[in-house]
């Protein structure tokens, strides 16, 4: 079992609150942990990653186990603390202003 | 007993307010999708309890919301957006090309038949339809294709499909209007376009008379004569007789020609109403004062109306997509302000309340008349 948390927009959107867990087939990577959220919520396709590219949003960042995920390829493991359901797989929304 | 409901796009969410006839006393909710610019919210002439809302941040990317219940309750809509083909190139601000990009909806246009129909406005520039109640969209590709979109060039705003007019006596005839690039014409419901610019002159494009090129703030039509439509341009108010073959000016008496809403008197389809904003690269109201303006005669003779609006220290503007007007017997005319203002009038101009003066920018406001 994955853990995702989601930033508070995103959890609006998809009428969750707290964190989300999710069963992901095969290896723990981004990618298929984004393909299992997107299955599970539709609504959220398109706001983590663009729908067309599958490109992360330029302002929406991956975090786990203290260390910076985002520029990782998509299909690069995820942590054994994050596959293994230890540590969560935080999608973030980049700290901006507006 | 009849009433109108005004829904309100801000920065930061969307809001619904709902008066009886006299406009006076107003009910209130939201904000609605709190935190996300909301750029237009749009109700169905065919079912006025079906209400789209376009949702955005620069975060998470485009969304639209579907109210079956005018308002109360909200769906996010799966559907996205996405380019048919090739996206092409355009201008960008320094004159090289680059390709489009979706960035967000500016404008949503409900079918006048179908509550399930409604087209959409896009950034950067492209017309979509929804056939499914906004629950998928598709682009019809001709008005990006159109051999002069590579020389189209984004305005201050960015390079947005702002304004979407269906004829109510020609369903295949449609009008959109692109800030940089003019206005089109459809005669067949989307497959194809013509630009309809001439008689506009623009300074600051290399041709002033130039086929496109020109920023169009806003159109406007009365739906009792759809060949007339009155124009806001980045300079001018224009008017055209003959469903944009040719334009004239009638800016005539405004202290400015600048500026970005307009629209048309419900029930007199020669009064005209426009707010001029300083100037192009201050964007405030000329001496602090908020004044609306009214032609009663199509244009070139125009009276300030400032009863009820603030005539010193006043530097908001009024966006391009802020102003309504119900069909109620005492025409109501309504606009929003980037000082998250609304003003309402219940006789055509005379006299303004405020419904609310607190609110986030104000990026849209729109109206429904409800029996």
């Amino acid at each position: 079992m994955i853990r995702v948390v989601l930033p508070p927009h995103l959890r609006n959107l998809a009428h969750v609150t707290g964190e989300v867990a999710l069963e992901v087939p095969g290896k723990a990577t981004p990618q298929s942990v984004l393909d299992a959220l997107e299955t599970r919520y539709p609504v959220l396709r398109g706001t983590i990653r663009d729908p067309t590219t599958q490109q992360r949003r330029p302002l929406v960042r991956f975090f786990a186990c203290e260390q910076d995920l985002s520029l990782d390829p998509p299909d690069s493991p995820l942590p054994d603390a994050v596959a293994t359901g230890k540590e969560p797989f935080l999608i973030i929304g980049a700290m901006a202003g507006g | 007993m009849s009433g109108v409901r005004v829904l309100v796009g801000t920065h930061k969410g969307a809001f619904v307010m709902t008066s009886d006839a006299r406009r006076k006393q107003w009910d209130i909710s939201g904000p609605h999708f709190t935190g996300w610019e909301v750029y237009h919210v749009k109700g169905s002439p065919a079912d006025p309890n079906r209400l789209y809302a376009s949702q955005n941040t620069s975060w998470f990317g485009q969304l639209i919301q579907r109210s079956n219940d005018g308002g109360k309750t909200w769906q996010a809509m799966e559907g996205k957006f996405a380019y048919d083909g090739e996206p092409g190139t355009h201008k960008w601000y320094d004159g090289t090309s680059r390709p489009f990009e979706f960035k967000r909806i500016w404008h949503l246009e409900p079918s006048l038949t179908d509550p399930d129909t409604v087209y959409a406005g896009a950034e950067d520039a492209a017309f979509f339809r929804s056939t499914d109640g906004g629950q998928s969209w598709h682009e019809l590709p001709a008005l990006r294709q159109h051999s002069t979109a590579p020389n189209w060039a984004p305005g201050a705003g960015g390079m947005c499909l702002h304004t979407i007019i269906l004829d109510p006596k020609n369903a295949d005839r449609i009008f959109v209007a692109i800030s940089a690039a003019g206005a089109f014409r459809s005669e067949d419901a989307g497959k194809s376009w013509r630009p309809i610019n001439r008689g506009l002159r623009s300074e600051g494009i290399p041709d002033p008379n130039a086929e496109v090129g020109h920023c169009v703030h806003r159109i406007a039509m009365n739906p009792s004569r759809p060949n007339v439509l009155f124009m806001q341009k980045h300079w001018d108010v224009m008017r055209t007789d003959d469903a944009g073959d040719s334009w004239r000016e009638v800016s005539g008496n405004l202290p400015s020609d600048f500026g970005f809403p307009i629209d048309v008197h419900p029930h007199e389809p020669e009064t005209i109403f426009v707010v001029p904003i300083k100037s192009d690269s201050e964007h405030v109201p000329p001496d602090g004062k908020l004044r609306v303006y009214r032609s009663r005669s199509g244009g070139n003779e125009w009276e300030a109306l400032t009863n009820g609006l603030p005539q010193s220290n006043c530097y908001v503007n009024i966006l391009r997509d802020a102003m309504a007007v119900d069909s109620l017997d005492s025409a109501g005319v309504y606009f929003g302000t980037t000082g998250g203002q609304v003003y309402a009038s219940a006789d055509a101009g005379d006299s303004w309340n405020a419904i609310v003066r607190d609110l986030p920018a104000v990026l849209s406001v729109e109206v429904q008349t409800l029996a």
